[in-house]
C-alpha cells in the first residue's frame, strides 16, 4: 500500500498516513486530486479505480470516507477488508465510533493503524491482538480525559 | 467505551480543536491558529521548564495544525525531547509528529537517531515498538544507515516478543524498499525464511510480507521459502478442523495471510517437486470449490474475504500458466463473477479475464463470454467497469471475433465517456489492422472512426491509414471510392478532408473514370471543403491540387486558377503562400514529363511497428494485448523505452529543426525522402535556388554529425556546410572556461535577413544580416559547471530569399575540451593508476580500427585529446599512456588513459581510469570514435 486517507464528505483530510516518502506539496496535491474524484462518484458504483499506475480503493462508513492507493499487483478485494478492520478496529476503541472521535483523538487513530499497518502492510490482523496493544498503552496512562459527552453521533458502523 | 473516556485527556489540545470547528471562515480559522502559534511559541521560548504534560499537549497541537494542512517551522526539538521521556504517552506523542513532521534532512537527524537507539535497546517491547514504528514510518536513508544492522538482529532473536518480530518485520521490509543496499540479509536469510513456521499467526502474516519483498529482489536466496509457504497455506485452506481464533475473519481461515502467502508464491515458477506441486494444486482446487459452496454468511465482508484469496490463487494460477484445467476453471468462476450483483466483483473478474485472454490454455474459454461482456460495455452504469470492458474485449480480440469486436467497440464510442475515447479509437485502429482479412473493411472501420469520433483520431491514426493504403495496391481503388464518397457529407471532419485529400491526390486517377467522380468533380469536392480547414489541412491540400495537376491534366486550368487567386498567392501564411507560389511556377514552367517524375506516387513505406501501437502503450503502460508473445516483448521494448526517457530532452532539441509544418506525413514513422522529393530540388535549382519544397539536406543529425566528432580532438575549422551557409569556428580553452568564435558565411549571392543564432543558454547575438558573400562572426563564452554528455546546440533562424531557414547544430563543446595536461614519471603513473582501481572508475572499450593505424597520427590525436602524451611509463613502447585533469567548475577529475594497438588484429584496446564513473565513460566514448 503506499498511502493511506480520511476524509469526510465535506472534503476534509481527517488522517493521511504515507507509506512511499514524497514532499508535502505533492501530498496535498495528490489529497486534493483524489477527494474530489472520489466525491464525484455515485454511491452505487464500484470501490476501485485506476488513478495514474496505481489502482485506488475506497469505501464510505457514514460521513468518512477511507480510500487507500495500492499497487499493480496489490488484492483490491483484501484491501477493502483492511478498511473494515480498521474501522472495526476503531468502532470497538471508541465504542461507536465517529468522526467526532476521529477529529478529537487523532493522535488514536494514528496509534491504532500503527498497531495494524505498518510499512504498508497487515501487521496483526487480529481484532483482539491489535485493541491489547492499544489498551496496555492506556493504561499507561497518567490522567483521565474529561467528559464530551453529546458528540457522539452519525456512527461508522 | 464511550469515545469520551478516550484521549489522554489533553483539556487545552480538545479546547483548541473545537474552537477551530467552530470558526465561521478560513480567515477566523488562521486567525485562531496564529493565535495558538505564538501561545507554543512563547511557551516554548519562556524561562520556565514546561512540564512532559505541557510539553505533550502542545506539541500534539502542532501536530493538529500541521495535519490541517498549515506550516509547521517549531517545536521539532520538543518532540525529540519526549522521545527521551520515560512516560509512555509522552514518548508515543514524540514518535508521532517525528514521524508524520521530519523529513530526512533534518538536522535533528542524530537526536532522533539516538532516542530511536535507547529505546530499541531497552528490551522494553512497547518502547521498542514505537522505535520500530517510527523508523518503518520515517524510512529515511539516514535511519537506514544506524539501524538496517541491528533490526534483523532483533527479527530472529529467540527471546524477542512476538510484537516485537512483527514490527521488525516490517520496518526491515520498508528500509529494504527506501535503501535495499544497506539492509545485509545474507547471513539471516535462513532465519527469516523460517519465521513462517512461527506458531504466532501474526509473526507470520508480517514475516510474509518481507520475504515477498524479498524474495522479488533475489529470488534465489529466499527458494527454500516455497515449500514452507505451500505447507502453510496448505494447513490453512485445506485443514477445516484447526481453529485459528481470531485470525478467522467472517468465517474465512486467515484471509489476509493467505493472500500473502500466495502473493509469495507468485515470486516463483511452479514447484519441480512433485509432490511439492500436488499439495499446491490441491490448495488452489480447494480454493476454487469453496467458490461454489454456499456462503458461511450474508455480510459482504465473508464473500470479500473469501473472494480476495480466490482472485489471489487465480492470479498464480495466470502467473505459472501451466495448469490447462486450473486455468480453464479459473476461466469459468470469472465467469460467474462477469454476471454478479456486485459491482466489485464484475470489475474485478473483467480484470482478471485480461490476464487469462493472454494464456494459450484460457484464450479459447475467455472468447466464450463475448456476449456477456459485450452486454457489460452496452449497460454497466460505472465508466471504470465500462473502461474494464474494453480492455478484455481487446484482449481477447482474433481473427475469428475482430469484426464483431470492432463493431461493438466503435457503436460504443458513439456514447462513450470522453475520457476514455482517445483510447478506444486507438484500440480500434490496432485491432482493425491487426486482424483485416480484407483492407476494404479496415479502410471502412477507420473512416467509421474519423466519422465518430474525429477529434479524437490522432495523427498518428491517419497517418497510418494513409500509409496502408500506399502499400497495397489492392485497396487503393476503394480507398479512393470510400473517401470520395465520405466527403459527400456536407460537414464532415478534417481529420477526413486530410485523408481524402491525400488518397484523392494519390489515388484519384482510380476513380476518375466514372462520370459522377470525374476529376473536375473530385478537385471541386475537396475544395469546397478548403475554406473550413486548418492551415495544416490547406497546405495538405494544396499539393493534393498539384498532384492532381499531373494526374489529370484537363483539370490543369481550373488548378491554376485557385493557386493564382490573391487568396493564396497573397496568403498571410507564408506556408501556404510559399506553396501557392511553388506549384504554379511548377505547373507552368515544368514539362509533363518533369511533372510525372516530381509528382510520381508516393512509394511504398517502410514496414515497422505500427506507431498507434507506441501510442498505446505510452496511455496505458504494457499488458492486455492479445498475443502472449507480443505481451512479453512489449513489456521489453516498454522497459528500453523508458530506459531512454531521460536523454529524450536532448535529442529533442537536436531534431526539433524539422522544416515544415507536419501537415505532410512528417509524423514518426514518416517515408524516407522519396525520390520525387529530391528531384524536386534540382527542379528547382537553376530558378528559384532556396524556395525549394523539400529540406535542403540540413537534417543536423546527418550533417553536422559527422563535423561534430571531427572536433574531439581538434578546435579549428569548419563545423557545417550546406548549399547556403558555412559555419566555422575556432576555439580555445582554459581550465573550465572556452570561448569559440562562431563564423557564419553567407555562400550566396543574396542576403540573409533576420539572422539569429543562439544557444539554449544566453549568448551574444549574431549580426542579423549578413550580406551576399559575407562572413559574421560570434563570440561563445563557456564555462563548464560540471561533467556532462549531450553537446549544446545552436539554434540557427534566418530568411533566405522568402524562405525561413531553420535549423540545430550541435555546438562541439566536449567535455575533453576542459583537459589541462598532467606530465608525471612512470612511478606516479602507476601509483595513480593503482588508486583509480575501483571497478566503476575504470572503463575499458575494444574497437577495431576505423583508420590506418599510424603512430605519429595517434600520438597527435592524444595530445588534440587533451592529455599529456607521457613517454616510457609504459613497459611496451608501442602502447600509448596519457594523463590529464578535467577542470570543472566545481570540481577537478584526474584522468588516466592507455591505448594498446594491435596491428595484427587492427584492433585496439582503451582504458580509462577517473575517479568518476561518467567522466570515465563519456572520455572512453569520445576519444574511442577517433581510431
Amino acid at each position: 500500500m503506499q498511502f493511506m486517507l480520511l476524509f469526510s464528505r465535506q472534503g476534509k483530510l481527517r488522517l493521511q498516513k504515507w507509506y512511499v516518502p514524497l514532499c508535502d506539496k505533492e501530498k496535498k496535491r495528490i489529497g486534493r486530486e483524489l477527494v474530489q474524484t472520489i466525491l464525484a462518484r455515485k454511491a452505487k458504483m464500484c470501490s476501485f479505480l485506476e488513478w495514474r499506475d496505481l489502482k485506488v480503493v475506497y469505501k464510505r462508513y457514514a460521513s468518512l470516507y477511507f480510500c487507500c492507493a495500492i499497487e499493480e499487483q496489490d488484492n483490491e478485494l483484501i484491501t477493502l477488508e483492511i478498511i473494515h478492520r480498521y474501522v472495526e478496529l476503531l468502532d470497538k476503541y471508541f465504542g461507536s465510533v465517529c468522526e467526532l472521535d476521529i477529529i478529537f483523538n487523532f493522535e488514536k487513530a494514528y496509534f491504532i493503524l500503527d498497531e495494524f499497518l505498518l510499512g504498508g502492510e497487515a501487521q496483526e490482523t487480529s481484532k483482539k491482538s491489535v485493541l491489547k496493544a492499544i489498551e496496555q498503552a492506556d493504561l499507561l496512562q497518567e490522567r483521565q480525559s474529561d467528559d464530551w459527552g453529546g458528540l457522539a453521533n452519525d456512527e461508522l458502523l | 467505551m464511550p469515545a469520551v473516556s478516550k484521549g489522554d485527556g489533553m483539556r487545552g489540545l480538545a479546547v483548541f480543536i473545537s474552537d477551530i470547528r467552530n470558526c465561521k471562515s478560513k480567515e477566523a480559522e488562521i486567525k485562531r491558529i496564529n493565535k495558538e502559534l505564538a501561545n507554543i511559541r512563547s511557551k516554548f521560548k519562556g524561562d520556565k521548564a514546561l512540564d512532559g504534560y505541557s510539553k505533550k499537549k502542545y506539541v500534539c497541537k502542532l501536530l493538529f495544525i500541521f495535519l490541517l494542512g498549515h506550516d509547521i517551522d517549531f517545536g521539532h526539538m520538543e518532540a525529540v525531547n519526549l522521545l527521551s521521556s520515560n512516560k509512555y504517552t509522552e514518548k508515543q506523542i514524540g514518535y508521532l509528529f517525528i514521524s508524520v513532521l521530519v523529513n530526512s534532512n533534518s538536522d535533528l537527524i542524530r537526536l532522533i537517531n539516538n532516542g530511536i537507539k535507547n529505546d530499541l535497546a531497552s528490551r522494553n517491547p512497547t518502547f521498542m515498538n514505537l522505535a520500530l514504528h517510527c523508523i518503518a514510518n520515517v524510512g529515511s536513508r539516514e535511519m537506514a544507515e544506524a539501524f538496517a544492522a541491528d533490526i534483523p538482529r532483533i527479527l530472529v532473536a529467540g527471546d524477542t516478543m512476538d510484537s516485537v518480530k512483527q514490527s521488525a518485520a516490517l520496518c526491515l521490509l520498508r528500509l529494504n524498499r527506501t535503501s535495499p543496499d544497506l539492509v545485509p540479509m545474507g547471513e539471516w536469510t535462513a532465519r527469516v525464511v523460517h519465521l513462517l513456521n512461527d506458531q504466532h499467526l501474526g509473526v507470520v502474516t508480517a514475516a510474509t510480507s518481507l520475504i515477498t519483498t524479498l524474495a522479488q529482489k533475489s529470488p534465489d536466496d529466499f527458494k527454500t521459502s516455497v515449500s514452507l509457504a505451500i505447507a502453510r497455506l496448505s494447513r490453512i485452506v485445506t485443514s477445516a478442523s484447526i481453529d485459528l481464533q481470531d485470525y478467522t475473519y467472517y468465517f474465512v481461515a486467515a484471509p489476509w495471510l493467505s493472500v500473502k502467502l500466495l502473493r509469495l508464491l507468485q515470486c516463483y515458477p511452479p514447484p519441480e517437486d512433485g509432490a511439492l506441486r500436488g499439495r499446491l494444486t490441491e490448495c488452489l482446487e480447494t480454493i476454487l470449490n469453496k467458490a461454489q459452496e454456499p456462503p458461511k454468511s450474508k455480510k459482504v465482508q465473508h464473500s470479500n474475504a473469501k473472494n480476495a484469496v480466490l482472485f489471489e490463487a487465480i492470479s498464480l494460477i495466470i502467473h505459472h500458466d501451466s495448469e490447462p484445467t486450473l486455468l480453464v476453471r479459473a476461466c469459468n468462476q470469472l465467469g460467474q463473477f462477469l454476471q454478479h450483483r456486485e459491482t466489485n466483483l464484475r470489475y474485478l473478474a473483467l480484470e482478471s479475464m485480461c490476464t487469462l485472454a493472454s494464456s494459450e490454455f484460457s484464450h479459447e474459454a475467455v472468447k466464450t463470454h463475448i456476449e456477456t461482456v459485450i452486454n457489460a460495455l452496452k449497460t454497466e452504469r460505472d465508466v471504470s467497469v465500462r473502461q474494464r470492458a474494453v480492455d478484455l474485449l481487446y484482449a481477447m480480440c482474433d481473427r475469428s471475433n475482430a469484426k464483431q469486436i470492432v463493431a461493438e467497440m466503435l457503436s460504443y464510442l458513439e456514447t462513450a465517456d470522453y475520457s476514455i475515447r482517445e483510447e478506444i479509437v486507438l484500440k480500434v485502429a490496432i485491432l482493425a489492422e491487426k486482424y483485416a482479412v480484407d483492407y476494404t473493411w479496415y479502410v471502412d472501420t477507420i473512416l467509421n472512426l474519423i466519422r465518430m469520433a474525429g477529434d479524437y483520431v490522432s495523427e498518428e491514426v491517419w497517418y497510418r491509414v494513409i500509409q496502408i493504403v500506399i502499400n497495397r495496391d489492392d485497396v487503393q481503388g476503394y480507398a479512393a471510392k470510400t473517401v470520395f464518397e465520405a466527403l459527400q457529407a456536407p460537414a464532415c471532419h478534417e481529420n477526413l478532408v486530410k485523408v481524402g485529400g491525400y488518397i484523392l491526390g494519390e489515388f484519384g486517377n482510380l476513380i476518375a473514370g466514372d462520370s459522377r467522380s470525374s476529376p473536375l468533380v473530385q478537385f471541386k469536392l475537396l475544395h469546397s471543403k478548403f475554406h473550413l480547414c486548418s492551415v495544416p489541412t490547406r497546405a495538405l491540400l494544396l499539393s493534393a491540387y498539384i498532384k492532381f495537376i499531373n494526374l489529370f491534366p484537363e483539370v490543369k486550368g481550373a488548378i491554376q486558377e485557385v493557386l493564382r487567386s490573391d487568396s493564396q498567392l497573397r496568403n498571410a501564411d507564408v506556408e501556404l503562400q510559399q506553396r501557392a507560389v511553388e506549384y504554379l511556377r511548377l505547373s507552368c514552367i515544368a514539362s509533363t514529363d518533369i511533372l510525372a517524375t516530381v509528382l510520381e506516387e508516393m512509394p511504398p513505406f517502410p514496414e515497422r511497428e505500427s506507431s498507434i501501437l507506441a501510442k498505446l502503450k505510452r496511455k496505458k503502460g504494457p499488458g492486455n494485448l492479445p498475443n502472449i508473445e507480443e505481451v512479453r516483448q512489449e513489456r521489453e521494448k516498454e522497459r528500453s523505452l523508458n530506459g531512454t526517457a531521460e536523454h529524450k530532452d536532448s535529442s529533442d532539441t537536436a531534431s526539433k529543426t524539422s522544416l515544415y509544418p507536419s501537415a505532410d506525413l512528417l509524423g514518426p514513422a514518416a517515408p524516407p525522402p522519396s525520390t520525387g522529393a529530391s528531384l524536386l530540388v534540382d527542379v528547382f535549382s537553376d530558378s528559384l535556388p532556396a524556395a525549394a519544397h523539400t529540406p535542403l539536406d540540413m537534417s543536423p543529425a546527418t550533417a553536422s554529425g559527422d563535423n561534430f566528432s571531427r572536433f574531439i580532438c581538434k578546435n579549428n575549422g569548419v563545423l557545417y556546410e550546406n548549399q547556403l551557409l558555412q559555419i566555422g569556428l575556432k576555439s580555445e580553452y582554459r581550465q573550465n572556461l572556452g570561448r569559440i568564435y562562431v563564423f557564419f558565411g553567407n555562400k550566396t549571392s543574396t542576403q540573409f535577413l533576420n539572422f539569429t543564432s543562439t544557444l539554449n543558454v544566453h549568448t551574444k547575438p549574431a549580426d542579423p544580416t549578413i550580406d551576399a558573400g559575407a562572413q559574421v562572426q560570434q563570440i561563445l563564452n563557456i564555462e563548464c559547471l560540471s561533467d556532462f554528455t549531450d553537446a549544446p546546440v545552436l539554434d540557427i533562424q534566418f530568411r533566405y530569399g522568402g524562405t525561413l531557414q531553420n535549423f540545430g547544430v550541435k555546438l562541439p563543446v566536449m567535455l575533453n575540451k576542459f583537459f589541462q595536461p598532467t606530465e608525471m614519471v612512470s612511478q606516479d603513473f602507476f601509483q595513480r593508476w593503482k588508486q583509480l582501481g575501483a571497478p566503476q572508475q575504470e572503463v575499458q572499450k575494444i574497437f577495431k580500427a576505423k583508420h590506418a593505424m599510424d603512430t605519429e597520427v595517434t600520438k597527435a590525436k592524444i595530445i588534440g585529446f587533451g592529455t599529456a602524451l607521457l613517454d616510457g611509463v609504459d613497459p611496451n613502447p608501442t602502447n600509448f599512456v596519457g594523463a590529464g585533469v578535467i577542470h570543472t567548475k566545481s570540481t577537478q577529475v584526474g584522468c588516466l588513459l592507455r591505448l594498446e594497438p594491435n596491428t595484427q588484429a587492427q584492433m585496439y584496446r582503451l582504458t580509462l581510469r577517473t575517479s568518476r564513473e561518467t567522466v570515465s565513460q563519456r572520455l572512453s566514448d569520445l576519444l574511442s570514435e577517433q581510431f
